[in-house]
């Protein structure tokens, strides 16, 4: 176990400088999956809300379609199904993306998150109160005026808890990564354990590092929260 | 030729898929109930130590849970072979599966099933008790009715994810749906062209027609538990 630990926890935290393993890609995965997701999903949740049939259905089949298959089909279909097909290796572009696992993985985590974002942010929106709506359209706004002053500030607040919910959701769905060869905290366990055949120390430390992202993103999202929902508190008793 | 010939083979994996995804859902549920049970209660011999199992639960992906239990299960099991001198004994992957799924997603259930329990106006309780009714005939008649109702958008999703969360059990090695397309890809591959993209679509098509099929379910349960519920007209 000390060995184990001794030869490997470089490669649990962050490997070496031209080769970055473990805490280190598994945080890069999940921030950049989230930041993509989250740029790919405002404009959708706008489009899902929309009134105009041939704007909403899209993203409705997309949310449905993406929320509705695992992830690991997902990512297993961008991985190896995408680069078997002939249009993708004939065109030199698409050949040298999906070639990389890094790509495929965050392409994959990428559409997942931003499917649900999408459906989180399309509630929150359609939860703001239609005063508001009215007021705006009453001092004269543009819808785009309306969606930068008055929806999205409030409706980005409210969407807060169940937002966290998905950060969590999705720290925890990067652990898929590991199986397309990204070297995430996983991956690093996956072969510690086949090296020292020691399953419960090296997946254990794992399950640590990942309590502890967790535990940290939680603690985050409560002062994130106490700050931006602080107006929705009920009025304390005492 | 439809599938390559790789038809009954998928077949059977949707099978097994579906099988794996209901027996953890009923240990999942149960096990749910036993926690809310445990974390409501005011003995802290029991509320302890089923904070400690959803916060950890709920804190470490599934898929670590999943590898970490299996395996070190496993190594304990070789360990206790080994000292009695006795030939290796395997774990069943289908049964190592249901019991993985079912541990890990009865954590989330305790959640729901908490929830639910703390939305049901302790009155109806209290006035149970005082018709007389045992602890028994409060839970069956009066607890369990309306907190099915208050819990069922939280089960919905719940089955939801045990459903895709059984693509993951393919990795420990069972033969379900998605290993099902990767027996057949690798199947296929020899003979030239690769259909990894085709038999891959098919079963995120499965999958997509059992959560649609579940989707329904789930609106005709609300129906029945929603019976008696006034709605406002808007």
């Amino acid at each position: 176990m000390i060995d184990l630990i001794q030869q490997y926890w470089q490669q649990y935290l962050w490997g070496t400088a031209g080769r970055p393993t473990g805490l280190v890609v598994t945080l890069w995965l999940t921030a950049a999956s989230l930041a993509l997701g989250f740029i790919l999903a405002l404009p959708f949740a706008i489009l899902r809300v929309s009134k105009t049939r041939w704007l909403s259905v899209p993203v409705r089949v997309y949310t449905y379609v993406f929320r509705g298959t695992p992830l690991y089909v997902q990512l297993l279909l961008i991985y190896t199904g995408m680069y078997s097909l002939d249009a993708v290796r004939g065109t030199p572009v698409l050949n040298a993306f999906f070639r990389d696992a890094m790509n495929c993985t965050v392409l994959a985590f990428m559409l997942n998150t931003a499917a649900y974002t999408t459906e989180i942010f399309a509630g929150a929106i359609k939860a703001t109160t239609f005063g508001e709506i009215e007021a705006g359209r009453a001092c004269g706004m543009s819808n785009y005026t309306l969606y930068r002053r008055i929806i999205l500030p409030s409706a980005l607040r409210r969407a807060l808890p169940a937002y966290s919910n998905e950060v969590i959701l999705m720290l925890h769905a990067t652990t898929l990564a590991a199986t397309a060869t990204v070297p995430d905290i996983l991956k690093v366990a996956r072969n510690a354990s086949s090296d020292y055949y020691l399953p419960f120390v090296a997946y254990g430390i794992a399950a640590i590092l990942y309590l502890c992202i967790s535990f940290t993103l939680i603690w985050l999202f409560r002062k994130a929260e106490n700050r931006w929902l602080a107006y929705l508190r009920p009025v304390s008793t005492r | 030729m439809f599938l390559e010939g790789y038809g009954p083979q998928l077949w059977d994996g949707t099978l097994e898929t579906i099988q794996l995804a209901l027996l953890s859902l009923a240990l999942a549920f149960v096990l749910g109930l036993i926690g809310a049970a445990a974390k409501l209660s005011r003995n802290p011999w029991f509320s302890v130590p089923a904070n400690v199992y959803t916060t950890l639960i709920r804190g470490v992906p599934d898929l670590v849970l999943m590898l970490l239990l299996f395996y070190s299960f496993q190594d304990l099991l070789n360990r206790i072979t080994d000292a009695f001198n006795q030939p290796q004994f395997d774990i069943d992957p289908f049964i190592a599966g249901v019991c993985v799924l079912g541990f890990i997603y009865g954590a989330y259930f305790t959640e729901t099933f908490r929830g639910a329990v703390l939305a049901v106006p302790a009155g109806q309780l209290e006035a149970g008790a005082a018709y007389g009714l045992t602890g028994h005939q409060i839970f069956r008649r009066i607890l369990f009715p309306q907190m099915m109702r208050f819990a069922l958008p939280g089960i919905s999703n719940n089955w939801q994810v045990i459903l895709k969360a059984t693509a993951l059990v393919s990795i420990i090695g069972l033969h379900e749906v998605v290993k099902a397309a990767q027996d057949a890809i690798t199947g296929t591959s020899s003979k030239g062209a690769s259909h990894a993209f085709i038999f891959l679509s098919v079963a995120g098509l499965i999958y997509l027609a059992l959560t649609s099929l579940s989707n329904l379910v789930f609106l005709l349960l609300e129906r029945r538990y929603s019976l008696g519920v006034r709605q406002s007209e808007l």
